[in-house]
């Protein structure tokens, strides 16, 4: 294999990598100072050029997103999702305490080619130094003219807050986070209409990741052409892939999207511990279904996933070995899911916890002959029929466990009935 | 009179201004720290300070996990529960750990006041599980020295 060189990840492990300075000194803000040359239309054009689709996990091309919004609306807003907590997913985060500026060079652009003058940096509560980080990126750009009015002489103006969420999975989500922008409940729209139309306090609104931002700026420097060369035919760029769970060296690893899952878990993440066997895997963090470990050479791209009957989702890589419980590893994700759940939709809120309850007595002593017909009825009542995706999320998990693992899970009726 | 009984906006407030009900979630935070936790008055404070109804605070402050409406110890410990970080020997492994030092259960304080457990859904801290936050701090690759030397660090704290 050929050895890839960071674009994505190249600052983060700079000294003071997170300053702004350190930023500059490597290229940083060359790309806003180009995009201001440009008119917004070509920025829009070179972006879905690019074939950039974003990477919080539902990969909705960027720019034609950008097209959506009105070009004639008065007001309209940006707001950066920084609430990363789908279970197996951590690249925002070093993305946001490392390499801040990267970032915000994104949104500079993307607010320029939108025509947004107010943008908001939405970030989960967790995140304290990431928050930290933010707002002291926000502050050092005002100060050199990256933000604020008149921004290096173009006319263009733009302003920029951070503000926290309080712990909460489903602000992720982008109509929810704009409840909670708003001070409200956390709690999803109806969709449509789509933020692009009705978003932040009723006005067009681009919510966009925090690694999608971060690839702007390359985009612009060096163009639609250079980027779509990287990746596959439908899943173009670099990716940022989150592998923990089993392996040898868990972490972060940026490469060209359609690199297999056998490579980046056996030469990047080294393998799997005490050199075990894989038995699943979860490609794209929690709400994605599993694959079994035999599926190693499927491309982590959006199409080649989805044809193997899972999903990119954002990226993040859960390893489990031969020695895996799957039926506590769908329990304890099912968990995650049932307390997660924003209580709107019926379906969610009571299906999530009654799945739950299956899953607790099954990877208890108290598994039930019905247990996993129950799964099979609840997952199909609460699959496609919620406001948000959430609902759907949740059984993704279960139903591709029920499937692949069918056995684990009789095991314990079978047991339970002998005892 | 609970909050969420309260329907009565404030005087001079007919309508809610969406750029003070924005700031509700700093202020939020912000009263917590001033006053520990978001009793019932401390709901009513913010309430009038945004002019908005004290449900409707309280409705919002009871969705985010981070808002509390009890009293908690100085230092909230919370284990991730999430998936990678169980699958390396985090955790319920992890909580156990702490809860037989500390002589409390997830979701209880010690009765000194100092600390309190809880377990809490994914950090985002999957690469470098096990991982807790201890406040504002998150800690990673958490083994049992490192568990005994935090929280040895913390009861040394005046």
């Amino acid at each position: 294999m050929a050895t890839w060189q960071p674009i994505l990840l190249a600052n983060v492990n700079r000294p003071n990598s997170e300053k702004i300075t350190t930023y500059m000194g490597h290229g940083g803000y060359e790309a806003a100072r180009k995009a201001l040359t440009m008119s917004a239309d070509q920025i829009i054009a070179e972006v879905k050029a690019s074939g950039l689709r974003g990477r919080g996990g539902a990969g909705f091309p960027t720019g034609v997103k950008w097209g959506f919004i009105s070009k004639e609306a008065p007001v309209k807003y940006l707001a950066v999702n920084t609430d990363e907590g789908e279970p197996g997913t951590f690249k925002d985060r070093l993305i946001v305490e490392r390499d801040p500026h990267s970032i915000l060079e994104g949104l500079i652009i993307a607010a320029y080619a939108v025509g947004v003058r107010r943008a908001f940096v939405y970030i989960r509560g967790e995140f304290f130094l990431g928050a930290k980080r933010w707002i002291k990126a926000i502050a050092d750009a005002y100060q050199y003219g990256f933000l604020g009015k008149n921004i290096l002489g173009s006319g263009f103006d733009l302003d920029v807050s951070v503000h926290r969420g309080a712990g909460a999975y489903i602000c992720g989500e982008e109509t929810a986070m704009i409840e909670s922008l708003e001070g409200k409940r956390g709690e999803p729209r109806l969709k449509p209409p789509y933020p692009a139309q009705v978003g932040l306090w009723g006005q067009p609104t681009v919510v966009q990741n925090v690694e999608t931002l971060a690839n702007i700026p390359h985009i612009i420097s060096r163009g639609a052409a250079w980027y779509a060369s990287i990746g596959t035919e439908y899943s173009k760029g670099p990716k940022i892939f989150c592998v923990s769970g089993h392996v040898n060296r868990p972490g972060n690893y940026e490469l060209p999207l359609g690199t297999t899952l056998r490579e980046i878990i056996y030469e990047h993440a080294s393998g799997v511990r005490l050199g075990r066997k894989i038995k699943a895997i979860i490609p794209g963090g929690a709400s994605t279904p599993m694959l079994t470990g035999d599926m190693l050479d499927v491309p982590m791209a959006f199409e080649t996933l989805s044809a193997a009957g899972s999903a990119l989702g954002t990226g993040a890589v859960i390893v489990m070995d031969e020695t895996t419980d799957m039926v506590e590893a769908t329990r304890r994700i099912t968990g995650f899911f049932a307390h997660e759940s924003c209580g709107r939709c019926a379906p969610c809120r009571i299906g999530g916890r009654r799945m739950l309850e299956r899953l607790e007595r099954l990877s208890g002593e108290a598994a039930r002959p019905d247990d996993l017909r129950d799964l099979e009825v609840l997952s199909h009542g609460i699959a496609g029929v919620t406001f948000c995706p959430m609902g759907t999320g949740m059984c993704e998990p279960v139903t591709s466990s029920l499937r692949l693992f069918r056995d684990e899970f009789e095991a314990r009726i079978k047991q339970r009935m002998a005892a | 009179m609970s909050p969420t009984q309260s329907g009565i906006r404030p005087a001079g407030t007919a309508i809610v201004d969406p750029a003070k009900q924005s700031m509700l979630l700093a202020a939020l935070y912000i009263a917590q720290e001033q006053h520990g936790s978001l009793t019932p008055e401390v709901i009513e404070h913010v309430a009038r300070r945004l002019g908005l109804r004290p449900g409707e605070v309280y409705s919002t402050a009871s969705f985010y996990t981070l808002f509390r409406t009890k009293a908690t110890g100085r230092y909230i410990i919370q284990v991730c529960d999430g998936l990678s970080c169980y699958l390396c020997d985090g955790a319920d492994k992890v909580a156990d750990y702490i809860s037989a030092k500390l002589g409390i259960q997830p979701g209880e304080t010690s009765a000194d006041g100092r600390f309190s457990l809880e377990k809490v859904q994914c950090l985002a801290s999957c690469g470098t599980a096990p991982a807790m936050r201890v406040n504002d701090q998150l800690h990673e690759n958490l083994t049992p020295a490192s568990i005994d030397a935090i929280l040895e660090r913390l009861m040394g704290e005046v």
